[in-house]
């Protein structure tokens, strides 16, 4: 087995006239690579109607809806994070609630408000509530506003990490920009959050660095917007690591994290 | 299958441990991922203030591996540059690079059109990087800008002898160049694919057909980038085999004969 814990899909109501091209490109790199399933997110329109980061109530509900729309057409490979804008609560906490219900199986946080502010607090709950992990799009060591977003990095992930302990937190793509050292001596003593290795950067001593400060058992293979990276950081991994943790990385981790049997071939 | 990879680096880099660089590690790696020879560049050679240390360790590594190519640093700013180069020419190496924004240099001045002239005349093409890192991660201490597109376009029309091997170019900046010279210009130019994204944006499958295949040729960056990522982006494209073979090293003979 081998999941992918950060994919990425398209939606009609998004910006991008390629979008089936691209979410069909996915499908056949998944494949390619020996993906048994993608748990995605559609983060909202993807910025035609609001902005990727800051997407509308309106555009989260159309995002969510368009990844159930593929779950359903490939229930054997796309699995669901419910993408959701936490500055509207109670949207959020019911689009978690339907989202969850209808088959997702975990939840994803962008960049819409800093993880340590208090109003992403009924959100952890909501993961605790459902034993459902919570992806959070982070910027490894955020040394200044970032424009388009309100980029976290892994300090703030590990003040709401701390605040929530029964949630397994997945620190997204520590290859996607920033100083990963910065995030690796961050969370290391807060064990409920797991590395997500996807992203572009595919920075030599990157891996190596990340299984010396978090070990194997923290690790989470994916690949977010560049499935060649992917490809290459799995291959890596197996000339670095052990085939028993390499398993792990594959699968076995996020097997423990998600809901039991979500993510079976 | 023969593969060369033309974008690798020996020496320490400054502003990050990559792991052990010494030329011993790099031919390992380099095994590991099929690639059977190198063409490399030394990492202090294009950081420190004095290249010739780098160029020196350089010239010494290929002599003891002929799996290894050097191509040395000319910075076109030092007095004793010309010297550099006919040393470089006497090395018998495939080319020189230069990275003027590395070297705190205006990426088109007289000093880099001198360069190309010269490296012209001498019919050896100049290798120059876009970027050896991403500019979200650099350290604060290097404030070096990316070569910028419009200056590779400047510098290929300063001579028409010019032969530019671009590396850690991305798909903008390949697009802006090939479509912003004429094609006798942009047949003077070759592109490695290491910094090009593979699915599911598919960039160089997309540049493979609008551009050609001809014009790319295998590089990896390492030991600053994985060298499996440009196997695996050539592996999850359908390419035939002759396609293939052009892009690992077909490519890179043809443009080194032209």
């Amino acid at each position: 087995m081998l999941i992918d814990v950060h994919a990425h899909f398209y939606q009609p109501a998004g910006g991008r006239p390629d979008w089936v091209d691209r979410n069909t490109s996915r499908l056949r790199a998944g494949e390619q690579i020996g993906i048994t399933r993608h748990v995605a997110s559609i983060l909202g329109t993807w910025g035609r109607t609001s902005p990727t980061y800051f997407p509308s109530p309106s555009d989260v509900t159309s995002g969510n809806d368009a990844l159930l729309a593929l779950m359903r057409e490939h229930p054997d490979r796309i699995s669901g994070y419910a993408c959701v804008n936490p500055n509207y609560t109670a949207h959020a906490v019911a689009e978690i609630e339907r989202c969850l219900a209808a088959g997702m199986i975990g939840i994803k946080l962008a960049a819409s408000r800093r993880a340590n502010d208090p109003l992403l607090d009924p959100i952890g709950e909501a993961a605790r509530r459902h034993r459902v992990p919570v992806l959070h799009h982070i910027w490894q060591h955020r040394r200044h506003e970032w424009p388009g977003q309100e980029a976290s990095d892994a300090a703030e992930l590990a003040a709401l990490a701390e605040r929530h302990p029964a949630v397994p937190f997945i620190l997204a793509h520590i290859g996607g920009g920033g100083d990963w050292t910065h995030s690796l001596v961050a969370i290391r003593p807060v064990t409920n959050i797991l590395v997500d290795l996807s992203g572009s950067g595919v920075d030599g001593g990157m891996l190596e660095a990340c299984v010396e400060a978090v070990g194997a058992a923290r690790l989470l293979w994916g690949c977010d917007l560049t499935m060649c990276t992917g490809l290459a950081k799995l291959r890596h991994l197996e000339a670095i690591l052990s085939p028993a943790d390499l398993e792990r990385v594959r699968w076995r981790n996020a097997a423990g994290i998600f809901p039991d049997g979500s993510l079976a071939a | 299958m023969s593969q060369v990879d033309v974008n690798t680096f020996l020496g320490a880099y400054p502003f990050r441990d990559v792991g052990a660089t010494s030329p011993a590690v790099l031919t390992r790696e380099m095994e590991r991922v099929g690639t059977t020879a190198a063409w490399v560049s030394h990492l202090s050679a294009i950081y420190h203030q004095d290249v010739d240390g780098g160029n020196t360790a350089l010239y010494a590594a290929a002599e003891l591996d002929g799996r290894l190519r050097a191509v040395p640093t000319i910075d076109p700013s030092r007095p004793e540059w010309i010297t550099a180069l006919d040393e470089a020419d006497r090395h018998g190496v495939p080319a020189v690079r230069c990275d003027p924004t590395l070297h705190g240099l205006p990426p088109v001045d007289d000093g880099m059109r001198e360069l190309l002239a010269a490296c012209a005349a001498r019919d050896l093409p100049v290798m120059m990087a876009v970027r050896l890192e991403d500019l979200r991660q650099r350290q604060p201490a290097d404030p070096a800008a990316d070569l910028p597109p419009w200056a590779v376009r400047q510098l290929i029309r300063s001579h028409p002898g010019v032969r530019l091997i671009i590396t850690h170019a991305d798909r903008d900046v390949i697009e802006q160049v090939h479509f912003g010279s004429t094609p006798q210009e942009a047949s003077r130019i070759l592109w490695d694919i290491s910094w090009v994204w593979g699915p599911p944006e598919d960039h160089l499958e997309l540049l493979l057909a609008t551009i050609g295949d001809a014009r790319f040729t295998f590089g990896t960056g390492m030991p600053l980038r994985l060298p499996e990522t440009s196997v695996a982006k050539l592996d999850l494209l359908n390419l035939s085999a002759a396609s293939r073979q052009q892009i690992a090293d077909g490519n890179l003979a043809t443009f080194c004969l032209t």
